[in-house]
């Protein structure tokens, strides 16, 4: 399924806040759940959606390092201003829900599996 | 082929941490080095930068490429490691509050560069420095 694909299949529960260019051709791979950062480094698999309660700016380099697809802040968590920034700039899908991380990931890998 | 590339790392911008190896992992893909190794020096570069920002009042890397391997050099003026063997255990961290509540601080920086580089080496020395060496095999 591609990002857009996924995309378009998401309620109301979900707010886009930056979308890539490439969306509609990304193959989306796998859901991946962690907050430490030097976990998401070495273990969040390329072309994931990646659920996180984290919405600073090092989870945009993160993502754009590690070649997921989209990034979802869950819990309602803030999504700092640089980091909206930074998406936009390095092209990144970020996604943003108020449910938990657990019922985000669960919703997203039934769309996806 | 031989390419060399310095990146000066800042401390004061945090926003800015993790720049210098989001620009190399650009460089490499444009230079068709194998995404395997790519991964690798994103991984590894990027652990490195953070460390320098966070632990280490930021410093210099440079990077060189050449066909068979890419070298990164990462050097800091800062505090220097205590005990570098401690340091590179799983779960070691010194980070404190305000860093941990950016989601660093797991303790996997240092692990996570030696397990995505073929060679690391550190050097580093208490009041003077640290500089981490590492190589990725093409
Ligand atoms: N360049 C450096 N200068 C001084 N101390 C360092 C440097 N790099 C690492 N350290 C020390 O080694 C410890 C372990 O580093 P490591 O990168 O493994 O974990 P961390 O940075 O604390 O957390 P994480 O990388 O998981 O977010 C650090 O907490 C710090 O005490
Ligand atoms: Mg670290």
């Amino acid at each position: 399924m591609t990002l857009t694909e996924l995309i378009s299949k998401l309620d109301e529960r979900f707010t886009i806040i930056n979308l890539s260019d490439d969306a509609d051709q990304r193959q989306l791979s796998k859901v991946f759940c962690c907050d430490l950062l030097s976990f998401a480094m070495a273990r969040n698999p390329a072309d994931s959606v990646w659920v996180t309660v984290m919405g600073n700016v090092n989870t945009i380099g993160v993502m754009s390092l590690t070649d997921g697809a989209a990034v979802i802040i869950a819990e309602n968590a803030a999504i700092d201003e640089i980091a909206a920034k930074k998406a936009v700039e390095q092209n990144i899908a970020v996604i943003k829900t108020a449910l938990p991380v657990f019922e985000t990931a669960l919703t997203i890998h039934e769309l996806i599996k | 082929m031989n390419l060399n590339f310095t990146y000066d790392v800042d401390s004061e911008d945090f926003t800015r941490a993790g720049e210098a190896s989001a620009d190399i992992k650009k460089k490499l893909k444009k230079m068709n080095v194998p995404h395997e190794a790519v991964r690798k020096v994103a991984i590894a570069m990027y652990e490195g930068e953070i460390n320098m920002v966070i632990h280490a009042n930021g410093g210099v890397i440079t990077v060189s490429v050449n066909e068979d391997s890419i070298t990164m050099v990462l050097a800091d003026k800062g505090p220097g490691i205590p005990d570098v063997e401690k340091a590179m255990q799983e779960g070691f961290s010194t980070a404190p509050d305000n860093i941990r509540a950016l989601g660093f601080g797991a303790g996997m920086g240092l692990p996570n560069m030696k397990k995505y580089t073929d060679e690391m080496h550190i050097d580093t020395e208490i009041g003077v420095g640290t500089t981490v060496t590492m190589k990725v095999n093409i």
